[in-house]
């Protein structure tokens, strides 16, 4: 097979293995492509599809040339080169790249030029990947379908009539169709995982302190993660092991053995203990959960033993976790004031707000500037945050909040203590439609089920293809989600590679 | 339901202009959100202690060093800025 034809069936199959990053440094290192061509190539694969699927929101052309020269120029000097080194990938777009439009996919960021690197980006950099773009989100990383993008519309690429998920929609959807061969995400909520999830790919939360978080453009500090996005788990594992370890620039980074985690994928998991929440069983129902059995099945096939644990607190992670991260968001964008950078609006209309001491002109700045550059949903959870965080209400939404999220911990904490893994879907459902949940909120909300507990208790995650279902002639991918203990990156991603490869 | 003056006050607490129109749209959703919320109050939390963040650890040092950015440094910086004056980032009027 030609390799044009293998990009090109990359996101075909759910259940066909593609070590993408193994066999296009195999091309590289026996000289049968150069990096430059090979970047090129995508660029001749997002030219070509992008336009429907709508993943990138800039393009890093110069930086990817450049980059992709130095890999030739190290091959033609006979050096060796690591795996990853010329293999093409994207960037979602809240995170910084030096010199580089960096929006969030939001107004207020419209124009903003970021000043220096992300941690991750100067670790992509040093290990000579290649940055083909930046990609699509939902406004902030708000949202479960990248609908609240002010800037376009992704379309999942298994079915242009549904979304890719969110908030990591461009960077699921961009590894989904070929335009890239990894993808960097950032995952609050799930925002990883679901999108990963509804394109057919793999999506993976480390554990939090895992990975630094300098340079990323903050929505929830004590939940945001970043992570991989690839076509297999080996893929995910080889991108992880270049932006994992702890970084200065990021008090809350764990201290790290600077793994190689594509090392510790032995394609065997007999022996090991796989726990299925009966509370997340309930009330899951339909062909999702025909495909989820199906799997358990073949978990157990390959040696594992299946018990039903109980996640008792289940119930309260949703609110809890609503009430959480919208209080860290009206904390962490406070900083887009119309004065330091980014988007100023002086249109002085009256903004209906009451006095609060501060002068007319400096208030109005401030109310103008925020109420034209923010979206809907995103002025929503700052003023609820707002509202929960604000004296007199603190007690019983945030303090009581933070006591639930220590109460899920404990829940896990429990769990772990006798099973290896935890095992769920990633979403409730399939990629769903456009607008069939963007007027509905909490329905959007309880998108991220499955996958809200996984960043309240700081557990690594990870989602995977299990398998597909037919909808309306189409097959569309069912995610199953794994979690491990904290810092097990190697058993989580060998449990899923080793579920993948059989 | 929250009250218009609530919506009001929330929304200057977090700097946000609202039209008429829109205060009427948040009073409905944040309200049902909120209505969400009392699904905690089953829970008796009295004798649990809160989590801040997740990994439990503490007192994170780094040396207390400023990092010279440099001339393009700065520029890069203030490129970004709105307003700025004599190389400063010009503020309104605060008094």
């Amino acid at each position: 097979m030609t390799w044009d034809k293998k990009v090109s069936m990359s996101h075909v199959a759910c259940h066909m293995l593609v070590k993408m990053i193994r066999e296009l440094h195999e091309k590289l290192i026996n000289r049968e492509i150069t990096a430059t061509e090979l970047a090129q190539k995508y660029f001749d694969v997002i030219e070509k599809k992008d336009g429907k699927v709508k993943a990138y929101l800039t393009l890093t052309k110069e930086l990817a040339m450049a980059q992709a020269q130095a890999v030739d120029e190290k091959i033609a000097k006979g050096e060796e080169i690591e795996l990853i080194e010329g293999i093409p990938g994207a960037i979602k777009d809240n995170i910084c790249i030096s010199g580089t439009r960096t929006t969030a996919s939001s107004k207020i960021l419209d124009s903003y030029i970021a000043p220096n690197d992300a941690t991750v980006v100067k670790k992509i950099k040093e290990s000579g990947a290649v940055i083909l773009g930046k990609t699509n989100l939902d406004e902030f990383a708000m949202g479960s379908s990248t609908e609240n993008s002010p800037y376009q519309k992704t379309s999942n690429p298994l079915d242009e009539n549904r979304v890719p998920g969110g908030s990591s929609g461009g960077s699921a959807a961009a590894v989904a169709a070929g335009e890239a061969v990894w993808s960097l995400g950032t995952d609050t909520g799930g925002s990883i995982r679901q999108p990963a999830s509804f394109c057919g790919v793999v999506g993976l939360k480390p554990t939090y302190g895992r990975v630094s978080r300098s340079g990323v453009i903050a929505m929830a500090s004590s939940l945001d993660q970043v992570g991989s996005i690839a076509s297999s788990v080996e893929d995910a594992a080889i991108v992880l092991s270049e932006i994992a370890g702890q970084d200065l620039l990021d008090a809350t980074s764990a201290q790290s053995a600077d793994k190689r985690y594509e090392d510790y994928l032995f394609g065997d998991i007999s022996g090991k203990t796989v726990g299925v929440p009966k509370e997340y069983m309930d009330g899951l129902d339909g062909e999702i959960r025909e495909v989820f059995e199906k799997s358990l099945e073949k978990f157990k096939s390959l040696g594992a033993k299946i018990e039903t644990i109980s996640l008792p607190n289940s119930d309260y992670a949703l609110p809890a976790y609503y009430i959480i991260m919208p209080s860290e968001v009206s904390s962490n964008l406070a900083r887009y004031d119309g004065i330091k950078y980014g988007l100023r609006v002086d249109d002085q209309k009256d903004s209906k707000v009451k006095e609060n001491g501060l002068p007319k002109t400096l208030l109005e700045t401030y109310l103008d500037t925020r109420k034209i550059g923010f979206g809907d949903e995103v002025k929503r959870r700052i003023m609820l945050g707002t509202f929960a965080l604000s004296a007199g209400y603190y007690d019983a939404y945030y303090l009581k909040a933070q006591k639930v999220r220590a109460l899920i911990r404990k829940d896990f904490e429990n769990a772990f203590e006798k099973v290896d893994f935890i095992y769920c879907p990633t979403a409730p459902e399939i990629a769903f439609k456009f607008g069939e949940k963007s007027n509905d909120l909490l329905k959007m909300y309880l998108s991220d089920i499955y996958t809200i507990t996984a960043n309240l208790s700081g557990t690594p995650a990870i989602s995977f293809p299990i398998g597909n279902v037919n909808i309306e002639g189409k097959m569309l991918p069912v995610g199953g989600q794994l979690m491990a203990k904290w810092f097990d990156e190697e058993g989580l991603l060998n449990a899923a590679h080793t579920f993948e490869i059989n | 339901m929250l009250s218009k003056d609530e919506i009001l006050n929330i929304a200057t607490l977090a700097r946000i202009g609202l039209s008429e129109k829109e205060i009427e749209k948040y009073r409905t959703e944040l309200s049902a959100v909120l209505d969400y919320f009392k699904k905690l109050n089953e829970l008796d939390v009295s004798e649990v202690e809160p989590i801040g963040h997740i990994t439990g650890m503490q007192n994170v040092y780094r040396n207390d060093r400023n990092e010279d950015f440099g001339d393009s440094g700065r520029e890069a910086i203030f490129k970004n800025a709105p307003e700025t004056k004599d190389g400063y980032i010009k503020v309104k009027s605060v008094l």
